[in-house]
């Protein structure tokens, strides 16, 4: 397993070159870089612009430029933005654990709902919590995310508010209220929001999938075999099909992992939730060019190294997996 | 063949409901101009109307009438999703058609294009794209929707890939490749006469689930800024704006996505539909 664990990674450094590659010459093709500002600014004047394209190395050949880059990547060292003179690194560094804060809290939320409401809809197929639950699931997958965002903060924050006091029910921006940084309970009350947004679709999707999934199973030898000797009909249920009908969920979860971030930057940019996708909207619309390829590199080892992970424990879960 | 698998699909009812409903989004952003305002001119003087006769639903911060707006975001919307799905279908076919059918280092390297593609965080490659394309000094580049088609395509293809692939491996091995060969057929022959006209049903389904999210993400990225510009009206920019005025107008951010969400539920009902009538069992139950 842990030649395999080890063959995996080697495998995605490849991908993570091609990826770059692409990365890098697209965005520093493009003609209107960060200087563009300075250069319609009367008061810059030209060889000021030049010697800032010097120091920054702006005049190499592209194919040089990219090699410093990739240098300094290997090195652990995402280079300095060029709007906040700040190292990538650091930037992103502060916002890593409130994305994952989010991307996590919204999955725990998900696998919470999405289990139960599969395992009953299954449990019951063509029942009326069935097709109810069918409808809202459909309802839920063509939502998109930015409305419910959107549609959320209409409803509690601007609409609904606490008839005594006037206060908004639940907050909209950022993680804390000022002065209360660092309080648990007050980004708790912060997430609610985003979280809803973020979840609902998934919750939808899953818990089709798992209907599906245990309908499948419920259909196999061994789940006959175990009704045949004798066990209820509850233990047949919980223990036989539906160990073997969450198996999927694993490695759709880890196939899913690009979209859930995705969704995490659509959900960061609506409550200024101040996490990675945020740093990279705002870096986009200022074309701060090493911090969005910083951004999206370190989205993509996140996301591989995660698809690993749900490899490995696919083949825990299920000793039958054997890695070649 | 084709009638069995128009009667199964309007034999499921909500899929029929959901042709016309798409039917009608078609119909009503096609003859747009038909309402009596113009989707771009101002007229501040009526501004943050609520909906009344006149203006069905209302007006915006610039006194532009929402529902004449939303129409014409109809035609972006709708465009882009038929457009790009078509281009990542074709594009998705031919890749999992060559993976699939000839197997070996062809299959290893496209495979592989088609994981590191997978394992990327789409949305945020279409922002830089997005972002970055538009400057290029290319002409026919100018074009936004244009240019959101094809990133959209360019960054939805693998799911076609593999479906196609999957479909190839397994068509490949059947009786019916084996004798064309056998009787002399060329490799291009047998893929595109033998095998890929029975991979139609599966590649049907799975074109709606891309158009139903190549709208979802045209109208995301026009929401972020980075999709069709302004003044273009699209149901994602119509949003953009509205979140703005969310304190003063909270009315205006409902429509363009409530019609998102129609038009995506409604492809979905479809895609549907089309599963049941094209699922061959079911087809088998009913001789």
């Amino acid at each position: 397993m842990t030649t395999y664990a080890i063959r995996r990674i080697l495998q995605t450094i490849p991908i993570l070159f091609i990826i770059s590659i692409l990365l890098f010459f697209l965005v520093r093709s493009a003609p209107g870089g960060p200087l563009t500002s300075a250069r319609r600014n009367p008061n810059v004047t030209k060889e000021q612009i030049e010697a800032i394209e010097e120091k920054l190395g702006l005049n190499d050949p592209l194919p040089v430029q990219y090699g410093r880059w990739i240098g300094d990547m290997l090195k652990g060292n995402l280079g300095q933005s060029i709007k906040f003179h700040r190292p990538v690194n650091d930037m992103i560094a502060e916002r890593i654990p409130n994305t994952l804060t989010l991307v996590g809290a919204s999955f725990l939320l998900t696998l919470i709902v999405a289990i139960p409401i599969g395992m009953l809809s299954a449990r019951k197929p063509y029942s009326v919590f069935d097709y109810a639950m069918t409808t809202v699931t459909f309802i839920g997958q063509s939502i998109p995310v930015y409305w419910l965002g959107l549609g959320l903060i209409v409803i509690f924050y601007v609409l609904l508010k606490n008839p005594v006091t006037d206060v908004p029910f639940f907050p909209v921006g950022g993680m804390n209220t000022r002065g209360k940084e660092g309080d648990p309970l007050d980004t708790l009350w912060h997430l609610v929001l985003p979280v809803t947004a973020l979840s609902l679709g998934w919750i939808a999707w899953y818990s089709r999938f798992l209907r599906s999934s245990m309908m499948d199973v419920l259909h196999e030898d061994y789940v006959r075999t175990a009704k045949a000797k004798g066990a209820s009909s509850n233990s047949v249920y919980y223990k036989h099909a539906l160990q073997n009908a969450i198996l999927p969920l694993v490695t759709l979860i880890a196939l899913d992992l690009p979209s859930l971030f995705a969704g995490a930057l659509f959900v960061e940019t609506i409550f200024s939730w101040p996490g990675m996708g945020r740093l990279f909207w705002d870096a986009a619309k200022g074309r701060d060019y090493p911090v969005l390829l910083g951004v999206v590199m370190i989205t993509a080892v996140l996301i591989i190294f995660c698809n690993i992970l749900a490899d490995l424990a696919y083949g825990w879960l299920d000793p039958r997996v054997k890695y070649e | 063949m084709a009638r069995v698998i128009l009667r199964r699909f309007f034999k499921h009812k909500l899929a029929g409901i959901a042709i016309a409903v798409l039917a009608l989004l078609i119909l009503a952003s096609a003859f747009a101009f038909t309402t009596p305002y113009s989707p771009t001119n101002q007229e501040p003087t009526n501004s943050f109307q609520k909906s009344n006769a006149d203006h069905w639903f209302g007006t915006d911060e610039l006194g532009r009438d929402v529902f004449t707006r939303i129409l014409y975001g109809g035609r972006v919307s709708l465009t882009v999703g038929l457009f790009s799905t078509f281009l990542s279908i074709a594009l998705g076919v031919l890749v999992g058609a060559l993976s699939g059918y000839f197997g070996g280092w062809i299959d290893s390297v496209l495979m592989r294009i088609t994981d590191a593609f997978l394992t990327f965080p789409t949305i945020f490659v279409l922002i830089i794209l997005g972002a970055f394309l538009r400057e290029q000094q290319v002409p026919w580049l100018k074009n936004s929707v244009l240019i959101v088609i094809i990133i959209i395509a360019a960054l939805s293809w693998m799911w076609p890939a593999r479906l196609v692939r999957g479909l190839f491996l397994v068509l490949r091995e059947r009786e019916f490749v084996t004798a064309s060969r056998a009787l002399g057929g060329s490799s291009a022959r047998i893929i595109i006469q033998h095998i890929l006209p029975n991979c139609i049903g599966p590649i049907v389904v799975s074109g709606t689930l891309q158009m139903a999210s190549a709208i979802i993400t045209e109208s995301g990225l026009s929401y972020l800024g980075f999709g069709v510009q302004p003044p273009t009206p699209t149901w994602g920019s119509i949003l953009a704006t509205a979140q703005n005025q969310v304190f003063r107008a909270p009315w205006i951010a409902f429509y363009p996505g409530l019609m998102i969400f129609i038009t995506v539920m409604a492809i979905n009902y479809i895609g549907d539909g089309l599963r049941d009538a094209f699922d061959p069992y079911v087809v088998h139950a009913e001789k």
